[in-house]
């Protein structure tokens, strides 16, 4: 039975870093960027949901729906003022750009908010819990997966079912011939960056409510976010939930065995599907 | 306001364009007007994808050199100059892998003019095997069909004027006439049509005046009816006929 709840603990685990890597995900899939301050933007947004159930006394879910248009504008300029200037056939630019903003940010961070280690308060729904038959999961982890379910089902549908859908992949397949088209390549781009900053304050509302956090925990994220997208394969967010859950399931089965190796045991899972399939469960992207 | 009859739709004045150091084309000047078909002929490396490169804005000129309707265009990004009417079948057909059939045809209809005669179903009536195919990959069709594709999605923002560079290219003749046989049902709708091509006998046939172009210079411009092989050789490779 305990191997029972172990798995379903990570499973649901693996639901968070689903939400961590789905926005890195989705712009790397349209752009081929790779946002080094990913984690650290989570972690900003975690301070800012923080900072709105402090001020305004609202409960997180309500202070994550405000904080969601704020990350978008914060994703949209981001993108437009800075990344858009930087993306061209050199990847290296847009990982040195982002490299120092997630350095800047971990250090404006520390500044304003200290290096105490903070917690969004989420009153009785900390405690909660769901008794489903075999096992008892906590409301929280149960409302995390689900919510990383909906979420990559609702990015699925606008992927493959609207016309910024299309529009997202047509840009990503071609931006000139896009372009063409009458698509603005660069109002794209904003438009996903932007989108991916809204999947960031969900993940940066579960973070905040499950644990600690702090300034400095955003490159951990980070890592996570990046194995869960590499196990899952380029490309398809569905895989990306599978990734974070094996690495869910390996970080909890890990800690069962020995508390230490919780962490360890994430990292060896991510190299062994690497070995054993060095494109991931379900690769689509074929470049 | 009644448009000036005499103003062209399109226009370039000493337009030029460069590939890094290495230039392509030097001072065009050409017009184009409301409804006409004209076709640029020219040898391989003339430079007439260059040509409409720089018309669409892929590459960036000054803004006096292309004209739309007397209005400088020359440094407004693609995306611009195709909601100003211009609408592009590129060279290759350059389809969307990731995109159905139809997808791809309403990718070009995204942005629209007007409620001009162009739908969905006007382009399947056009070529109706693409209604059959209209769930396949785009890549996945023969190279004719790819080409009724990416003309069908230029086509779908109701273009005032249509550039087509290459259509016949690596098609077979019998391929090449279906899709010709289309340009009379486009043209019926008032737009202006600017065909590349390669094949100098159906240029003439289909087009009212041509262009040749030889090594980013045009050499010859004149109504289909009246230029003479001889000319046209002499432009096309820079011999004295
Ligand atoms: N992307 C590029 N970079 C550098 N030079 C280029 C590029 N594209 C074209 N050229 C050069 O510019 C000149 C004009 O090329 P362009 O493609 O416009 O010719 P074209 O008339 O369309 O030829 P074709 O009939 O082969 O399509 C050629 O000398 C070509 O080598
Ligand atoms: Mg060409």
């Amino acid at each position: 039975m305990i191997w029972l709840d172990t798995l379903v603990q990570g499973i649901l685990l693996g639901g968070l870093y689903a939400l961590f890597a789905a926005g890195l995900s989705l712009v790397f899939g349209i752009m081929r960027l790779v946002n080094l301050a990913h984690g650290d933007l989570i972690v900003f947004a975690a301070f800012l949901i923080l900072v709105t159930v402090n001020l305004l006394g609202l409960n997180p879910f309500l202070s994550a729906l405000l904080a969601a248009p704020l990350m978008f504008a914060t994703g949209w300029a981001l993108q437009r003022l800075v990344l858009n200037r930087v993306l061209g056939k050199d990847i290296l630019p847009p990982l040195l750009i982002t490299f120092g903003l997630s350095v800047a940010l971990q250090n404006g961070m520390l500044e304003v908010f200290s290096a105490d280690s903070q917690r969004i308060r989420a009153g009785a729904l900390e405690s909660a819990s769901v008794d489903l038959g075999p096992v008892t999961v906590g409301t929280l982890p149960l409302l995390t997966f689900g919510s990383a379910v909906l979420a990559i089902f609702l990015l699925n549908r606008l992927f493959y079912s609207t016309a910024l859908g299309r529009a997202f992949r047509a840009t990503s397949d071609d931006p000139v011939t896009a372009s063409l088209m009458g698509i603005n390549p660069r109002g794209v781009f904003a438009i996903a960056t932007g989108l991916a900053m809204v999947i960031v304050t969900l993940a940066a509302l579960y973070l905040g409510m499950r644990a600690n956090f702090d300034p400095s925990i955003g490159p951990a994220r980070l890592i996570y976010a990046f194995e869960a997208v590499i196990i899952g394969g380029l490309g398809s967010l569905w895989g990306t939930l599978a990734g974070g859950a094996i690495i869910g399931i390996a970080q909890t089965v890990g800690a069962q065995i020995n508390p230490e190796w919780q962490i360890l045991a994430g990292h060896i899972a991510f190299l062994v599907v690497l070995l054993i399939r060095p494109r991931g469960l379900f690769p689509r992207a074929v470049d | 306001m009644q448009p000036n009859p005499d103003t062209p739709l399109l226009e370039t004045r000493g337009l030029t364009a460069a590939y890094g150091q290495f230039k392509a084309l030097f001072g065009i000047d050409l017009h184009i007007h409301p409804g006409e078909c004209v076709a640029i002929i020219g040898a391989n490396g003339a430079g007439k994808t260059t040509l409409m490169r720089a018309i669409t804005g892929v590459l960036r000129n000054d803004p006096g050199m292309v004209l739309h309707r007397s209005t400088p265009i020359g440094a407004l990004s693609p995306d611009q100059v195709m909601q100003r009417g211009i609408a592009m079948v590129p060279e290759g057909r350059k389809l969307f892998p990731s995109l159905s059939v139809e997808e791809n045809l309403l990718i070009g209809g995204q942005v629209r003019r007007g409620s001009g005669h162009w739908s969905l179903d006007a382009i399947y009536r056009l070529f109706p095997i693409l209604r059959e195919r209209r769930h396949s990959p785009g890549t996945a069709l023969s190279g004719g069909q790819q080409q009724m594709v990416a003309i069908g999605r230029a086509l779908m923002s109701n273009p005032e004027l249509l550039l087509c560079d290459e259509i016949s290219l690596g098609l077979a003749p019998v391929v090449i006439r279906d899709i010709y046989a289309a340009l009379p049902a486009i043209r019926d709708t008032g737009a202006a049509v600017v065909l590349v091509e390669q094949d100098i006998a159906r240029a003439l046939s289909v087009a009212d005046r041509i262009y040749c172009l030889m090594e980013g210079r045009v050499t010859l411009t004149a109504p289909s009816a009246e230029v003479t092989r001889a000319a046209i050789h002499a432009a096309y490779f820079g011999e004295a006929a």
